[in-house]
């Protein structure tokens, strides 16, 4: 395989505490060497002036879709998403049709994924057999053939016996599991964050309570099982609180946050009114909360962001308020919405965002990559943190347009995506 | 007299005056009910569509008088209830629609927010005749219709407010009115039906004794039986108990006190019959009054001519 110089850029590699201007040799699909000023000869290169050089963004929370939702999302469409969002994998969840609870369902998305994807796919299984909670899917199969993790994604676990026993069985495989933390009774027929706005729009809300009341008992089955709990896309102040207090007493507990909880709240559910892209699951919150998750983020109660991409129709979402299907793409959005926000807004260093998304995700789920070091994956993130340009939805790569954040117009944007030593996606409009 | 509005789509994005204005309008066209020819050539010509996807006898009734006295053509649909379970969207029913080119459409759904979809999708004027637990609009303004003809004004009225809160869209269309007309509203129910976040439009409390204590009007809100499962009380008896209009709990009121309730009524549940049908209450006459309002409605927003309304 060729060689491949990522010259003259500023690399920032938290698993190194780097931060410095560096060229990135890469070969082999691996990272050769870092150095000032290298000569290689026959080795292509990328002129990183200006840019950041990146360990590849990592996205642990992403849905494909495929198979079964195919008009939504493919393998091949949401991989180029990914690419063009500045991401070199993507942990796909296991919410399609049918429900990857198997190894066969895992080999044939690997399968697809190795044919059409661009970036990195790593398989979620499920919790349990066909997310109905009743009984546990086949873990070690599901490992054995290629599954990162395991999550039930899009329901709760409701059972806590369900989920001790989850927690208990992956232990054994040293698998993480990944909850979805919502008390079912308390959110029944819920389409956003009960509140003031819901009261006002008079649609049904659910109270962070809910999710919180689950986050607590995960981390005290953690507690009990000795297992590992990721939260996803935790969204409430209260459930920032039942990590933090977790990590502080040694519980194995990560948590996530999505872009959207950080930048919006349940106030733009109202204006304009009943906007179907501000409808996911969790819901838009409060103030209160999307401060109180900034400052998780800040502190390091949450490990790291990821998008939560949810593909859907027009037709899912053209509709009334309580019918419209809940989510939205992320992929194409998360990383200069963080840059805009969180770096240029002064919330976390660019060092600590480029952790947020590649080495912390990395080290959450035990994958390759989230660093630069020689003999790493040469998976690479180029950042342009001058770029401007508004949030277009027509331009994306994925199939579907459900982002509440068009029009945006954003500061620092993903320039490059590199997997395996080979560039897989560039801004072209430079 | 020019209103600024295509649509109503609820009281919250109205400006007081223009408000008044609706109000004054029924008032001048109330009189035409009156005559022994009840019709006037104010929208002749005019297309408006009564789609309801939700049973309605007071407020679909009063919407199709208050067309034909105007001379509007409309028609009716009641349309199945759901739009996602089989069949058509809302939005391609609404679009058919359009392709037949009306002036208005006056929608009722069970889903917040539906009336906006159709406002944000097509060209016809939309008016909320209910949009689930959000608002019912012209409801809001018959009753302050009915306040105004009885006390000449709204602005410093004590209003109680009383009962499902939670899922009440007449409740939110008067506590925006009730707020921007000056009147001070307090809003009592048990905690279960009292959903967060109104203590900016109204004093909160919880029992009907305090809420009603020197009030000018009393607003009775309907419980609505089907939604009871989800033991928001334990039993409709102490519901009465707690929270129902009795001859007593009136005469804690001002003694010129009016008593309205939207229906339809859940007799001996949230009002006692003595009460519905005693002295106090202005219950058929807000009926009367909410077909002036629905013609003032659609006069100001198909801006028919004043002329034609003389």
């Amino acid at each position: 395989m060729s060689r491949l110089l990522v010259a003259g850029g500023r690399v920032v590699d938290p698993s190194q505490k780097l931060d410095a201007k560096l060229d990135v040799l890469l070969k082999d699909g691996v990272v050769e060497r870092l150095g000032e000023g290298l000569r290689v000869r026959d080795a292509e290169r990328v002129d990183a002036k200006g840019l950041v050089v990146c360990p590849g963004f990592i996205d642990l929370h992403t849905h494909l879709r495929e198979p079964g939702r195919e008009d939504k999302e493919t393998i091949a469409t949401g991989t180029r998403a990914a690419a063009a969002g500045g991401f070199t994998a993507v942990c796909a969840m296991p919410n399609t049709h049918p429900v990857n609870d198997s190894a066969g369902i895992t080999r044939s998305i690997l399968e697809k994924a190795r044919a059409e994807g661009v970036v990195r796919v790593y398989p979620i299984g499920a919790i349990t057999r066909g997310q109905q909670g009743a009984e546990l899917a086949e873990y070690g199969d599901l490992q054995e053939a290629g599954c990162v993790a395991v999550s039930d994604d899009g329901k709760p676990v409701a059972s806590a016996r369900m989920m001790r026993r989850a927690l208990e069985y992956a232990r054994g495989f040293g698998l993480v599991v990944i909850d979805h933390c919502e008390e079912p009774t308390l959110a029944e027929h819920a389409c956003m964050n009960e509140g003031p706005v819901s009261t006002r729009l008079g649609l049904r809300g659910a109270p962070t309570a809910g999710e919180a009341i689950m986050v607590e008992r995960d981390v005290l089955l953690a507690e009990l099982t000795g297992g590992r709990v990721h939260i996803a896309h935790l969204s409430a102040a209260a459930s920032v609180d039942a990590v933090r207090r977790g990590k502080a007493r040694g519980v194995l507990v990560t948590a996530e946050v999505t872009p959207h909880h950080l930048f919006l709240t349940d106030a733009a559910v109202g204006e304009p009114a009943y906007d179907t892209n501000t409808k996911m699951n969790p819901p838009l919150r409060s103030e209160a909360d999307r401060l109180a998750v900034l400052e998780g983020l800040r502190d390091g109660t949450i490990d790291c962001i990821a998008t939560d991409h949810a593909p859907h129709t027009v037709d899912d979402k053209n509709v009334e308020y309580d019918q419209a299907a809940f989510g939205i793409v992320g992929l194409e959005t998360a990383v200069a919405l963080c840059l805009d926000r969180l770096v240029g807004g002064g919330v976390v260093s660019l060092p600590q965002l480029v952790a947020l998304l590649s080495t912390r995700p990395a080290r959450v789920l035990g994958l390759p990559g989230g660093s630069l070091a020689p003999g790493s994956p040469a998976d690479v993130t180029l950042l342009d943190p001058a770029r401007r340009r508004a949030v277009d939805p027509a331009r994306f790569a994925s199939r579907s347009r459900n982002t509440p954040f068009a029009g945006w117009t954003l500061r620092g944007w993903p320039a490059m995506t590199i997997v395996g030593g080979r560039v897989v996606w560039k801004d072209e409009r430079k | 007299m020019s209103f600024p509005h295509r649509h109503l789509l609820g009281i919250e994005p109205l400006a007081a005056s223009e408000i008044q204005t609706i109000l004054d309008t029924a008032d001048a066209l109330r009189e035409i009910l009156d005559r022994p020819i009840k019709k006037v050539p104010a929208l002749r010509g005019k297309t408006v569509v009564n789609l309801f996807y939700e049973a309605s006898t007071r407020t679909r009734s009063s919407f199709e008088i208050a067309e034909r006295v105007l001379s509007a053509d409309s028609l009716s649909i009641a349309a199945a209830a759901s739009s996602v379970t089989k069949g058509e969207t809302l939005l391609d029913t609404a679009r058919n629609l359009e392709a037949m080119n009306p002036d208005m459409v006056i929608v009722r759904h069970a889903s917040s927010g539906a009336p906006h979809l159709l406002a944000k999708h097509c060209r016809f004027s939309v008016v909320n005749a209910g949009d689930g637990a959000h608002e019912h609009p012209t409801q809001a303004l018959l009753d302050a219709l009915t306040i105004r003809q009885k006390k000449g004004r709204l602005s410093g009225l004590k209003v109680a407010i009383v009962g499902d809160i939670l899922h009440s869209r007449v409740a939110r269309s008067n506590l925006w009115l009730l707020s921007k007309l000056g009147a001070k509203a307090t809003i009592a129910g048990p905690p279960t039906l009292v959903p967060p976040g109104l203590e900016g439009l109204a004093r909160v409390t919880h029992s009907i004794d305090e809420a009603v204590e020197g009030a000018d009007v009393i607003m009775m809100l309907r419980i609505q039986l089907e939604r009871m499962s989800g033991g928001f009380f334990p039993t409709t008896r102490e519901y009465h108990k707690r929270y129902g209009l009795t001859e007593e709990r009136v005469r804690r009121a001002k003694k010129d006190v009016l008593v309205m309730h939207p229906g339809p009524m859940n007799r001996g549940v949230e009002i006692a019959s003595e009460v519905a049908d005693g002295p106090y209450s202005v219950i058929l006459e807000q009926v009367t009054n909410g077909v002036a309002v629905r013609m003032a409605v659609l006069y100001l927003l198909l801006g028919g001519s004043t002329e034609a309304a003389s």
